[in-house]
């Protein structure tokens, strides 16, 4: 199942500043509702986000208990030569998902 | 009875003459130019969400919905795609000819139905459950390929009796709070409720992801809200009832273009 939506301008010219959007999936359950019985739902979150071009770290951030389900984050980098963009997230209860993209850039 | 008492009774009942008078203005269905989209009601903001494919949420049902639609499944180890081939062509517009008769039935079915009897009737697998992810994903994804298209509903004989009884449903006062959908939806959608827009019950959008509920849900899902919000008993996922009223609704929305997977407060 598709559990991230990428977003990477497949071309660019060297230098140029480029957007990249990504959305994970995952509930964000901040762990302070209860159920209707009253008992505590634990915490799930997404507690990290890393993304990487060509190895190189360019974005992370960390996440909060208050940041909504699905979680979109947008970003910008420099278009520096091509290569590959890999986004990780991190997450209570061993989340991880990993994601890549390619961008080619003359 | 003293004169007084006369004049009493005739205020009294004139009073309660304008009081049914106000309370039973037959709502009159809008023409097609006023008819809004929830879409028209949204900020700025949240249009935008809707609009970019990388940031609107309901994209990642839309993308599980793909995925399911090439899975083999069932004791017929059959994929959607092998019947129906590339949805991206054979299921273009179908989402907005929902509900529609089904044969067998003899009755109308949502598109979700229809995805089901599908399921359990040729690739032998068993239904999805009502407003499951699966289900939810699979009716995003052939709704994403009706967007831009107009609602076109046919209400031939067969239908005839079910788009009447959904009407009736629509324009019935109901639950505690005695409201009818109409009463809301015809003759306040310019006003607000709780700071929130009224809206016109335009289901354009369906299945939707609602800020709200974090999530993606069905019209019936939404349905479900506005019957516990006027303290109505709620209708079970695909319960007739349910089915009628969407039925209307479509009908009540046709021409209007199909937004799936649309986004909403």
């Amino acid at each position: 199942m598709a559990r991230a939506l990428i977003m990477v301008p497949a071309t660019a010219r060297r230098g140029e500043i480029v957007e990249i959007k990504a959305t994970v999936a995952h509930p964000m359950e901040s762990g302070f509702r209860h159920t209707q019985l009253g008992t505590l739902i634990p915490r799930d979150i997404v507690t990290q986000f890393v993304c990487t071009y060509n190895g190189v770290e360019v974005f992370s951030a960390e996440f909060f208990p208050a940041i909504s389900a699905n979680p979109f984050i947008s970003f910008s980098t420099v278009a520096t030569e091509s290569g590959t963009l890999v986004f990780n997230w991190i997450g209570d209860n061993g989340f991880s998902v990993t994601e890549s993209a390619a961008i080619s850039v003359s | 009875m003293s004169a007084f008492g006369h004049q009493r009774l005739a205020v009294l009942s004139l009073c309660l003459a304008v009081w049914l008078l106000a309370r039973q203005a037959p709502a009159t269905e809008l023409p097609a130019p006023e008819r809004r989209s929830g879409y028209d009601f949204m900020s700025r903001e949240t249009r935008a969400m809707q609009d970019d494919d990388t940031a609107n949420p309901g994209m990642l049902w839309v993308k599980d919905g793909e995925a399911l639609w090439n899975t083999k499944a069932g004791e017929a180890s059959l994929a959607c795609s092998d019947c129906h081939g590339d949805a991206r062509v054979s299921m273009k517009g179908v989402a907005a000819r929902y509900p529609a008769i089904d044969a067998a039935l003899a009755r109308p079915v949502t598109l979700e139905q229809r995805i089901n009897i599908c399921r359990t009737g040729q690739q032998k697998a068993p239904a999805f459950a009502l407003e499951g992810a699966n289900l939810l994903a699979l009716s995003a994804y052939l709704g994403r390929q009706s967007r831009g298209l107009p609602i076109e509903v046919v209400i031939d004989e067969h239908g005839k009796p079910f788009f009447e009884a959904g009407r009736e449903i629509f324009y019935r006062r109901q639950g505690q709070l005695n409201l009818s959908c109409a009463e809301c939806h015809e003759d306040h959608w310019d006003k607000r409720l709780a700071g929130n827009p009224v809206t016109q019950a335009n289901p354009t959008g369906y299945p939707l992801y609602r800020l709200e509920w974090q999530g993606l849900g069905s019209l019936e899902r939404r349905l479900r809200n506005c019957l516990a919000g006027t303290r109505t008993q709620v209708y079970d996922f695909g319960s007739p009832e349910f089915v009628d009223l969407e039925l209307f609704l479509m009908w009540r929305a046709r021409g209007m273009k199909i937004e799936t997977p649309a986004v909403r407060p």
